[in-house]
């Protein structure tokens, strides 16, 4: 009981993390149609420009709680965010209207340039921080197990959720969001209403990194070690989230992340540490194969 | 190009000797190697109603589309209101007062009735849509009662409404219209090309219309141009046009 407590909030922590990715994937997704497979190493980019920042931070001797992670967040979404906006810009505006696969290509392009930048640049080997912000509260205790609900799992939720909030008010609410809405339900018709759409779509890249770089900062924070590859494969499980919670829909990429994490931490508790992304890559192939749209996506003919 | 007469179904003599609203001068375009519009020549006095008939593939939605700014002209100029906007982008074509309701009508399928109308006050910028919101309103009733409806469950006559609206709702000075009779029962038809006679005669908005459905396109215009294989073949007063056998043997089905 107390043991599955804590996978419950383990699962959910970790959950929030694969969600606010997929938000990214799914949003590129719904305004282009195009899987952006550089989205997971925006994320590993995201969590450097923290640990940088903290690095820099410590040696300035300024590093004090929320105020410096505050900074970290900022500096990482502020870097990524920027590098969305030349991503786009530069490598895939020019392949609009070009063959489907161009972009697709393009992105596992960037992947790479990516991962490689960081590899010469920051070494290739896992990079370990001190725990920023140890402890948590006791939740319960039960034949010497003790629950713990750490401070940092308390930061995921908590910030997910306020940027998930804000970010629904956006783009339900705003015109910046109707505008992107707009653009994913007919792109031609919304620039016959005076809709620049190459900036909508420069924004959503924009949005998407700058969440992928939140991402980063909390993995950070959480697990406390780092190092070029992490993109890979929280990429997939964040793509599989995506495609699980329904490729487009924004609830969805939540929805869909917070079940990634969730039965990845239950099976590693239950089953097997070993094979707990075998259990990821499953629920991939099997939300393909079963229930093509996900669970929120809309049940109609993909457009072409 | 002949000032237009006065005729019976759009209630008013547009306005003589002035400008044109919009003028378009030896217009090309093509999708790839497919030639569409061959030196396409139209001119749209402020306050008229003009129409463009042609068959199906003739380029009427391709005039509209290239005026709009995709795809681009290879050759010619498109002069809004003294404006040279030739190879504009789409956005900001819109922004200097231009509306289309396309073929199709195009509504935004998982927008609210309301969502839809407020996305064709974007180009507005910084102004507060609801007097704008309101006008539509008292033109077509229908939307108001509709206003939480997606668009994408609305019937065919509403989404055609919508489109129209929605289009209005930039406050044009120029308004395209592309097929808005297309599968639609007569009745609301009548209703539609009723409202576009009733904005015409009491705000004076200048309205391009493509229409298959001559007649009934030509007893609301004053006048026509006639698009055959991406070329104007004909132009005329509405009556002019209405009364020569080879347009009432080609698109009059002998009314
Ligand atoms: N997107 C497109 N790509 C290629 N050819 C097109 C496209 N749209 C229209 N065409 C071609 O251009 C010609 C004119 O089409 P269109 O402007 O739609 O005619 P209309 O509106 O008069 O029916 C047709 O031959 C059509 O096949
Ligand atoms: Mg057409």
């Amino acid at each position: 009981m107390a043991y599955a407590l804590q996978q419950l909030i383990n699962g959910i922590s970790l959950g929030m993390i694969y969600g606010l990715i997929a938000v990214g994937y799914t949003m590129v997704y719904g305004i282009i149609g195009m899987i952006n497979f550089a989205h997971g190493d925006v994320f590993m980019v995201g969590a450097f420009i923290a640990l940088i920042t903290a690095l820099l931070l410590t040696a300035g001797g300024v590093l004090a709680g929320p105020a410096g992670i505050l900074v970290m967040l900022l500096a990482a979404m502020a870097v990524t965010a920027l590098y969305g906006w030349t991503a786009e810009r530069v490598a895939y505006r020019p392949l609009r209207g070009s063959f489907r696969l161009a972009p697709l290509i393009t992105a596992i392009g960037l992947s790479i340039v990516l991962q490689n930048f960081v590899q010469v640049s920051q070494g290739a080997r896992p990079k370990p921080t001190g725990t920023l912000l140890p402890g948590g509260w006791e939740v319960m205790r039960q034949d010497g197990f003790v629950v713990q609900f750490a401070y940092t799992q308390m930061l995921i939720i908590g910030i997910t959720l306020a940027v998930l909030a804000v970010f629904t008010v956006l783009v339900t609410r705003t015109p910046l969001g109707r505008a992107m809405r707009a653009c994913e339900q007919d792109r031609k018709m919304a620039a016959l209403l005076g809709i620049d759409t190459d900036r909508t779509i420069s924004l959503t890249f924009v949005i998407g990194a700058a969440l992928a770089a939140v991402a980063g900062t909390m993995y950070l924070l959480r697990y406390g070690v780092i190092d070029f590859y992490i993109g890979f494969l929280a990429g997939v499980k964040a793509f599989t989230a995506a495609v699980l919670g329904g490729i487009g829909s924004l609830p969805g990429a939540v929805l869909g992340g917070l079940l990634i994490g969730l039965i990845e931490t239950f099976w590693s508790a239950y089953f097997s540490v070993q094979y707990k992304d075998v259990a990821a890559f499953s629920i991939l192939v099997l939300t393909l194969i079963f229930l093509p749209t996900g669970l929120l996506g809309r049940q109609e003919v993909e457009k072409v | 190009m002949s000032a237009p007469g006065d005729r019976r179904g759009a209630g008013h003599a547009a306005p003589q000797a002035a400008a044109p609203l919009l003028e378009v001068d030896g217009l090309s375009a093509a999708y790839g190697a497919v030639q569409a519009l061959t030196e396409v020549s139209l001119q749209v006095m402020p306050g008229e109603i003009v129409t463009l008939i042609g068959a199906n593939g003739a380029g009427k939605s391709t005039l509209l589309m290239t005026l709009c700014g995709e795809p681009k002209p290879r050759a010619g100029r498109v002069v809004l209101a003294g404006e040279d906007i030739t190879g504009a982008p789409t956005h900001a074509i819109m922004r200097r007062g231009v509306a289309q309701s396309p073929e199709g009508r195009r509504v935004f399928p998982r927008m609210t009735v309301r969502e839809n109308l407020l996305m064709g006050a974007e180009a507005l910028t910084r102004e507060d849509p609801t007097p704008q919101l309101e006008r539509v309103f008292a033109l077509f009733p229908r939307l108001k009662e509709r206003l939480a409806q997606r668009g994408g469950t609305l019937s065919g006559g509403e989404q055609q409404m919508l489109a129209i609206g929605r289009a209005l709702m930039s406050k044009p000075r120029l308004l395209l219209l592309d097929e808005p009779s297309l599968g639609l029962a007569p009745l609301v038809v009548k209703q539609i090309f009723e409202a576009i006679r009733a904005l015409n005669a009491e705000t004076g908005l200048t309205v391009l219309l493509v229409e298959q459905n001559a007649f009934q396109a030509l007893r609301l215009a004053h006048r026509g141009y006639v698009l055959v294989n991406g070329r104007i073949t004909m132009a005329g007063t509405s009556q002019d046009l209405l009364a020569r056998p080879e347009i009432r043997a080609a698109y009059l089905g002998g009314h």
